[in-house]
This record gives structure tokens, C-alpha cells and sequence, in this order.
């Protein structure tokens, strides 16, 4: 038994804020209410932390299986604890890629023996995510995918998409694309703008992403599929996001920190600022903003991609793209959003928690029965992150030094506290 | 650090005659040889190279053709300094092959600026004659050079210093001797 | 003044006074190149490394004759013979250089950033011979140098730059060089080669596709050659681009009847330039070639210099 007192209990799928003490029982939540006695129990003293769900990462990868030196399901869960998070959905572009139930079942039984948090793994929509053939998406769905995606690239071709958007509307899967025009991308590494223009680094147009969110919209509306759109970067696309919502269709988006942190202008000849897709311009950021505050956008997720030292420690147009999240996510988020007064604090937990869930079909609330799957954390504590001493085997991270106020403190998983500060 | 005493060796007026009298001695030594020409060593060198020229001008009616010299390029001891000195221009507007040249410079100490000189007026081609005339000749040569004309020789300690001013770079002509302590 | 940077890794961040000192300075060794015997010792026993990751036998060898009159050693690093093309990766061939010991680093490569790489890494001098599109310093030195030798000065001059302006590292050093001076830029080419953005990076600098109005009024007109190997996209066919933008007598003969006709080479003859303007008297090229000689030695004399305060250039 562990008893959580003192603490401010933030759940947004009931609109409850207030203060309230959570008791658990093995791996679920026994009661929630005002001063709860539990002689007997673990205690964990709450006070002046916020209670809320455990925080759900629709995005990240953890490169296993692979034999990836960059990450393993065993760092890279323990970087999500560290980073509040008690359930993270893995892309499936590894070593091999996830598009078929043994891989699936791989992923899980390596979680279940090393993981900190949860792992949902997300399926491949093609076979190898070549995007030719489907693969076995009903297969990897038995065996415990949340989603399917050829992440890394979008669904090749618009008759392939309609297939995968048909195929997997009965078995009831969301499918996440990665939007990206590959004629207009080609070669570029950063976002096409005045910056891009001063250093010569070949551009990415904002076009390249709505291009293809169009797309995706399209195909949905012919399909009535669950469309998520992932880290998404660019004001046009989330006006098309908007727009497919107010037809009705089921088109939820996600948006990462670094999205909606920094742009273009911040990009220098290091690596640690190439991403995919690539820091947008202020308008962007801007409309982002914006969107994660009025309800447009449905999650924050991080897209935790990392990279050895080696691998990114190259001239800028040689390196690989992406950058590490799960420690920084929270932090970032309460500057830009809750500190600088653009969102209230119970829309913030909401595109943690129950934003990400309802774009998998699932619930995360604080309540009798629930699992005890919880994330504390302080809307005011200064920290610093290190990136040298996170827990991530990878440290390409544009963050590292940077300083913030709040942050996570704990993470309970099922109700074993599996990380605290 | 204790202060530096400084003495003053020749006064304006006493400047001004060492340099005429200067004049005088390569008149009296080269006769009236067509072809001799100066060459003022940058810095102080140029303003005395050209005071030289208007004496013997005087004296003769000839003109003397002055070229400049900048030595930077030259110097034995680049690497001993902190970021490479500025680089003024050679200006040296004649030909040097054939001519009898007299080097001109403010002070002659351990001979390696004359050093440097020679050197540089070899690379633009091959003089007949080269010879040397200072203002202050203060010993300590570390290189076989010696001076043909001197304006006056002062005994002095290595870790001493001694300035020459020319009014036309510092205002008002002058020697001055600093003792370290 | 004297020059505390410790590298030039490109021209957008150099004052103009720091310019007007750099071009004084090569001055300096414009004279020695006139002299009989042009090879002095001051550089002696120090060692420059060229490090061409990129082919290009002009800047390399105007490098080598610039450290070579210096006195100084060189050792060449050759794309094609060294291991990059094995898929060495940067980092490991600058610990190779750093190993080698050079006093100075000459780097040309094809990923723009690439010396700023090096620079950060090891504590030696690096001279960014162009980088990928981003830079080429020394080129919008003597450029630069060349304009104010041929008309008196570089204040308020009309300058018009014609060519593939998007993948020219050339035409942007010229933009922060010339820039800083007043000079008013016009940059010209086919309008897909004509990014936007550019305007911003200097003041007063415009766009126009069209070369007849682009040329009315110019001082000096750059022509930029045309970047076959660099395209990774579909080209312009060449008579297309002759038909609009080869520069012949008749369309130099838009601009002012002074003006000055730079390229920074090789020239293609018959493409973007007509032979005839470029053995015109008002063809500068020559002399930017011997410019580069003595812009390079004056860069290498001053960063071989002992330790300046550490800031770059650029």
C-alpha cells in the first residue's frame, strides 16, 4: 500500500483540482479523497506537488531491437521516468522493423524484464515500412500494438495509405504519419528561411509537412479512419488539422517541445539542432502555441530520438536527425505554456495525459480502479538539466545547461514509485 | 616596479645638428658619386633619411632618391612575439641593382634590423654597396654590423632603453636615455 | 589596429575596419609579388596544411604559392586521396591534421559549416577556403581588393552579381564584404536561383531576374560561373542560360562604361561569358588571381602569428 497525502490532485478528465490524498493497492488506485487514513502504508509526502495522471509519450524511439549503441528499452525507459512519463509509445523503425507480431512480442517481453515505464509499441504500416505491401497489422495488433506508422517517412503513395486507413479502421487503430513531401524535402536539413539562406544549409519549405497533412486529411475523409498527424511543426497544418476537425473527421495532431520552444532562427552549425522536421520559423511557433492552448493540437509529445556522440559529432549536412526528450519535455513545456501564461495548468496535464490517450482509444484518470499510474511534479523547483547525467545512453540534446523552473519529481508505474528526484 | 630614470642625451637643437652634420659626412665621403641613394628603415628611419636628403641637397643640389623599408617580413625573432606585428608597405621606387645605397635608422643596438634590411634589399636585387648610417650607435652587437656614420655613441647596459624623437613623427626632435634600475 | 582573430572562417562577422586593415595588409604583399625574387623566410619553419575536400586546383595552388613565397611548408589533403572517401568521418581527419601539427589549416569542403567543425575542435588556425555555400572568405578579400586598387575606393558602388546566386559561397562573401562599405548590390540569375531571404543577411541588396536592368548603372559586375557539380537538382539547360544571362559586350556595355567585369573562376568561355568581355580591358581577372595570392599571404602571416586574443572571424 502506498499512500500519497499532501499533494494537489489535478485530473482533467473529471475537472478535478484540489487538494486530495491517492491510496494505492498493488497496481491499481483504491481510493481517492480528502485526507485518507492508511496506517500501514508506504507514505509519500506530496506537499506542494501537483498529483496528476501518469503522463502517456505518444512519441520516441527506443532503438531496440537493433543493438543500437545510441539507446536501449532499458535507458531509454528509465530517461522517460526521469522525465515523468509512465507510459511511452515506441516507433517501430528498428533493427529489425516492428511489422510483425514476433517483433512486437520482442519489445514486450524486453520490456516486461527491463522497462521502467510502459512500453505500447506502435506497429509498422508496410511491410519493412518500405511501402509497398501492408504488414501484419492484425497480427502485431493481438499482440499489443496501440498504433501503426511508417514513421521516419509518410505512407508512400495515397492508394497505400488508403488501404492501411481501411484496413485498420475494424480493428480500431489510429494511424500516426509521419507527413512529409519527399520531393520537396530532398537533401535539405534545415528549415528554408533567412537562416538556412545566411548559413547554406540546403532548406526544407514549410509546404513540405502541409503538403502532405493535406493528404492524409483527404485519405481520411474517404476512409473515416483515426488519422493522428505526429510532431507536427507548421501553421498550415494545423490549420488543416482544424479544419478536419470542424468537418468532424478524427484528426487529433501531437507537437513536440522543441517545436514549440525554439525555431529556425536558433539553428548554428551544431547538430544538436537538426531535426525532422526541422525547427520552424516564428510564425510556426507561434500558431503552435496558440493551437496547444485553444484545444487544436491534442498532444505533447516528445519524439526522443537519440543518437551517439559519434553519429552526431559530424559537418551539420552528414548528421542524422534528431534529438533526445523525454528528461526535458516537462520543463519546457511549463516555461513556454503554464509560466508564461498561455495555458492553464489543467490543459497542460491534459496534453500529457488524457490528450494522448483518447488519440489511442484509451483513458488516463485518477480513480478508484484505475491503475496506479501516476506522475508528480513542481511547477516550481529550479533544476538544471545535464544532459552528462541523464539516464539516456544518448546525448544529443540542444538543452543541455539549460535551467528551469518545475519539473518532474516522481513517477509511479502500477503503483511501484519508479523514479523520484 | 621602481620608475625608469630618464636622462636626456641630446636636446632638440643638438638633435637637429648631429643629423645636419650627418649630412655633411656622406657629402664629404661619397663626393658628389652619382647614384648613392637612401634607404630609411620604417620607423624612425624615414623622417631622418629624408632630413639627410634635404641636406645634401643643400650642400650639392643633387638629389638623393629615398626609398622606405618596412623589415617585419624580415625579422629573426617572429616567432618570439605574441601576434605578428602590421605590415607597412616597401616603398622603394627605384631600382637597388648597381647603386651604392646608404641604410638609414634611428638606433643601432644589436645589429639584427640592419640584418633584416640587408636581407630585404637582396631580395629586390643586388646593390653595389650598402652602408650604414644611425643617429645613436648604443653597442651590443650581436651580429657583425657596424655603422659607417654614427651621430653619437652612448654607453648603455642591454636592459636599457634609448628613444629617439623626431618632431615629425613625435612633435620635437630629442634623445633620451632610460636606465632600468 | 592589429588582427586578434585567431581563425577567418568567413566575412560576415569582419568590420569594416577590420577589413580595410586585412586589405592594407595584403598590400603589403602585393608589393613582394613584384619583386625578383618573391620567396621571403618569414614564415619559415612553420607548416600549412591544405585540406581540399573539395576539388579545386586554382584555391589550392594560390594557398600552396601563398604559404610557398612565406617560406612556409606545406602539406597537402586531397579528397580523392585521402580516406574521407572511405567514410572517415570528419572528426577522425581532424585528429589526424591536429596530429600532423600544422602551425595554420587551410580547409575546403563541401558542407557549409565544416571549417567552424574544425576550428572548434582544435587549437590550431583555420582559414575557410569555402565551405559548401556558406562562405569564401578570401575571395570577397580579393575581390574587394581588387575593386578598390582598380577604381580608388569601394564606398556607395553599384555592384551587380550574376549567376546561380542560391549555391554561390562566392556571391556571399562579396554581399558581406561589399556591404559594409555602402555599396549597393543587385543580384541577378534565373529567379529559382534567387532566394528571397538573401536580402536580409546584408543591408541594401536587391533582386532582379531580368540582366538588362540589373546591369544599368553598375560599377562593377561580378559574373558568377555556373555550378554544374554542385546541382542535385534539375538544371537550367545552357542555352537557356546563355540566351539570358551570358555576359557579352553588348550587355556589359549596359553598365557604366568603367565598370569594372570580376570572376572568380574558372571560367567557362561561352557559357556565362563571352570570350570577348573576358580579355576586355575592362576584365579584372588577372589581377584578382594575383590578388589572391596576396590577400592568402597576408592571412597566413597573421594567424601563423604566435596567440592572438581567440575570437574568429566569421
Amino acid at each position: 500500500m502506498l499512500l500519497i497525502h499532501n499533494g494537489r490532485v489535478l485530473d482533467p478528465s473529471r475537472n478535478f483540482d484540489g487538494p486530495a490524498d491517492v491510496l494505492i493497492e498493488g497496481e491499481r488506485i483504491a481510493r481517492v479523497g480528502p485526507k485518507i487514513e492508511a496506517p500501514g502504508a508506504e507514505r509519500l509526502d506530496a506537499s506542494g506537488l501537483v498529483v496528476a495522471p501518469g503522463f502517456i509519450d505518444l512519441h520516441c524511439h527506443l532503438r531496440e531491437p537493433g543493438n543500437d549503441p545510441a539507446e536501449t528499452i532499458e535507458s531509454g525507459t528509465r530517461a522517460a521516468a526521469r522525465g515523468g512519463f509512465t507510459a511511452v509509445c515506441c516507433m517501430p523503425n528498428t533493427q529489425p522493423v516492428n511489422d510483425n507480431a514476433s517483433v512486437t512480442r520482442f519489445i514486450l517481453d524486453r520490456a516486461a524484464a527491463v522497462a521502467s515505464v510502459r512500453v505500447w509499441p506502435i506497429g509498422a504500416a508496410s511491410k519493412g515500412s518500405a511501402g509497398e505491401g501492408l504488414a501484419e497489422i492484425a497480427g502485431m495488433k493481438d499482440a499489443g500494438i496501440v498504433a501503426v506508422t511508417d514513421d521516419g517517412k509518410p505512407i508512400a503513395t495515397a492508394k497505400l495509405l488508403r488501404q492501411v486507413m481501411e484496413y485498420t479502421r475494424p480493428l480500431d487503430l489510429p494511424v500516426i504519419e509521419h507527413s512529409e513531401d519527399a520531393s520537396l524535402f530532398a537533401g535539405g536539413v534545415m528549415r528554408e528561411g533567412p537562416t538556412s539562406v545566411r548559413l547554406g544549409l540546403r532548406g526544407i519549405p514549410a509546404a513540405t509537412e502541409a503538403i502532405c497533412v493535406a493528404r492524409d486529411v483527404q485519405i481520411c475523409a474517404l476512409t473515416g479512419a483515426r488519422l493522428h498527424v505526429a510532431h507536427m511543426s507548421a501553421k498550415d497544418s494545423l490549420d488543416l488539422v482544424r479544419e478536419a476537425k470542424r468537418r468532424g473527421l478524427t484528426v487529433t495532431c501531437e507537437v513536440t517541445p522543441h517545436h514549440f520552444t525554439l525555431t529556425g532562427e536558433d539553428v548554428v552549425y551544431d547538430a544538436r539542432y537538426k531535426m525532422n522536421p526541422p525547427l520552424a520559423s516564428r510564425a510556426d511557433r507561434e500558431a503552435l502555441l496558440a493551437g496547444l492552448a485553444d484545444g487544436s493540437v491534442d498532444a505533447i509529445a516528445t519524439d526522443h530520438a537519440p543518437h551517439t556522440q559519434a553519429s552526431k559529432e559530424v559537418e551539420f549536412d552528414r548528421a542524422p536527425f534528431g534529438i533526445t526528450g523525454f528528461e526535458t519535455a516537462l520543463g519546457l513545456a511549463l516555461e513556454a505554456l503554464v509560466h508564461s501564461g498561455r495555458l492553464p495548468l489543467a490543459r497542460l496535464v491534459e496534453l500529457f495525459t488524457s490528450g494522448p490517450a483518447r488519440v489511442l482509444g484509451k483513458t488516463r484518470r485518477i480513480a478508484e480502479g484505475e491503475p496506479a499510474d501516476l506522475t508528480l511534479f513542481s511547477t516550481e523547483h529550479r533544476w538544471t538539466f545535464r544532459a552528462a547525467e541523464s539516464a539516456s545512453k544518448s546525448r544529443n540534446t540542444p538543452f543541455d545547461g539549460r535551467s528551469f523552473r518545475g519539473g518532474p519529481m516522481a513517477t509511479i508505474v502500477a503503483g511501484r514509485v519508479v523514479w523520484r528526484r | 616596479m621602481p620608475a625608469r630614470e630618464k636622462t636626456q642625451l641630446l636636446n632638440a637643437a643638438q638633435t637637429g645638428r648631429t643629423i645636419e652634420r650627418l649630412g655633411h659626412e656622406i657629402v664629404e665621403k661619397t663626393g658628389e658619386k652619382h647614384g648613392i641613394a637612401l634607404i630609411g628603415i620604417r620607423r624612425r628611419g624615414v623622417p631622418l633619411a629624408q632630413r639627410l636628403a634635404q641636406t645634401i641637397r643643400a650642400a650639392t643640389g643633387a638629389e638623393a632618391p629615398i626609398g622606405i623599408l618596412d623589415i617585419t617580413l624580415y625579422r629573426d625573432d617572429l616567432s618570439l612575439v605574441a601576434a605578428h606585428p602590421v605590415v607597412q608597405s616597401t616603398d622603394i621606387p627605384f631600382s637597388v641593382d648597381g647603386r651604392d645605397l646608404i641604410l638609414v635608422d634611428d638606433v643601432l643596438f644589436t645589429g639584427r634590423t640592419i640584418r633584416a634590411a640587408m636581407n630585404g634589399l637582396f631580395d629586390l636585387g643586388r646593390p653595389r654597396r650598402i652602408l650604414l648610417c644611425v643617429l645613436v650607435d648604443r653597442g651590443h652587437r650581436e651580429l657583425p654590423i657596424e655603422a659607417t656614420y654614427v651621430g653619437r655613441r652612448v654607453d648603455t647596459r642591454p636592459e636599457d632603453m634609448v628613444e629617439v624623437h623626431l618632431r615629425e613623427i613625435d612633435g620635437e626632435d630629442g634623445v633620451l636615455l632610460e636606465r632600468a634600475p | 589596429m592589429s588582427f586578434t582573430f585567431r581563425h577567418l572562417l568567413g566575412t560576415e562577422a569582419l568590420t569594416r575596419d577590420e577589413i580595410t586593415f586585412l586589405l592594407n595588409q595584403s598590400r603589403a604583399f602585393q608589393g613582394i609579388q613584384k619583386q625578383p625574387l618573391k620567396k621571403l623566410a618569414t614564415l619559415r619553419g612553420k607548416s600549412a596544411v591544405l585540406a581540399f575536400f573539395e576539388t579545386s586546383t586554382r584555391t589550392r595552388i594560390s594557398f600552396g604559392t601563398a604559404a610557398a613565397r612565406l617560406g612556409a611548408d606545406t602539406m597537402n589533403l586531397q579528397a580523392e586521396s585521402s580516406s574521407t572517401q572511405k567514410g572517415e568521418s570528419l572528426m577522425d581527419t581532424v585528429r589526424t591534421l591536429e596530429a600532423m601539427k600544422p602551425d595554420v589549416i587551410v580547409i575546403r569542403h563541401a558542407a557549409s559549416g565544416a571549417p567552424h567543425f574544425v576550428a572548434e575542435r582544435l587549437g590550431i588556425p583555420v582559414i575557410n577556403a569555402g565551405d559548401g555555400v556558406h562562405e569564401h572568405p578570401t575571395q570577397g578579400l580579393l575581390d574587394a581588393l581588387t575593386i578598390s586598387d582598380r577604381l580608388g575606393r569601394m564606398d556607395g558602388l553599384d555592384v551587380t552579381i550574376v549567376g546561380d546566386i542560391l549555391h554561390s559561397r562566392v556571391a556571399r562573401s562579396d554581399i558581406h564584404v561589399l556591404s559594409k562599405f555602402g555599396c549597393r548590390i543587385t543580384l541577378c540569375g534565373p529567379a529559382m536561383w534567387l532566394p528571397p531571404e538573401i536580402v536580409q543577411i546584408a543591408p541594401n541588396v536587391r533582386l532582379e531576374p531580368r540582366l538588362d536592368p540589373a546591369l544599368r548603372g553598375a560599377q562593377v559586375v561580378m559574373v558568377l560561373r555556373v555550378q554544374t557539380e554542385r546541382l542535385q537538382e534539375p538544371a537550367l539547360p545552357a542555352d537557356e542560360y546563355i540566351r539570358l544571362y551570358q555576359m557579352t559586350p553588348e550587355r556589359l556595355a549596359l553598365a557604366r562604361p568603367d565598370a569594372l567585369l570580376m570572376h572568380p573562376g574558372p571560367m567557362i568561355r561561352g557559357l556565362e561569358i563571352d570570350p570577348a568581355v573576358a580579355d576586355s580591358p575592362q576584365s579584372c581577372v588577372l589581377e584578382q588571381v594575383t590578388n589572391g595570392v596576396a590577400v592568402r599571404m597576408a592571412l597566413l602571416y597573421l594567424l601563423t602569428g604566435g596567440a592572438p586574443s581567440g575570437a574568429a572571424a566569421g
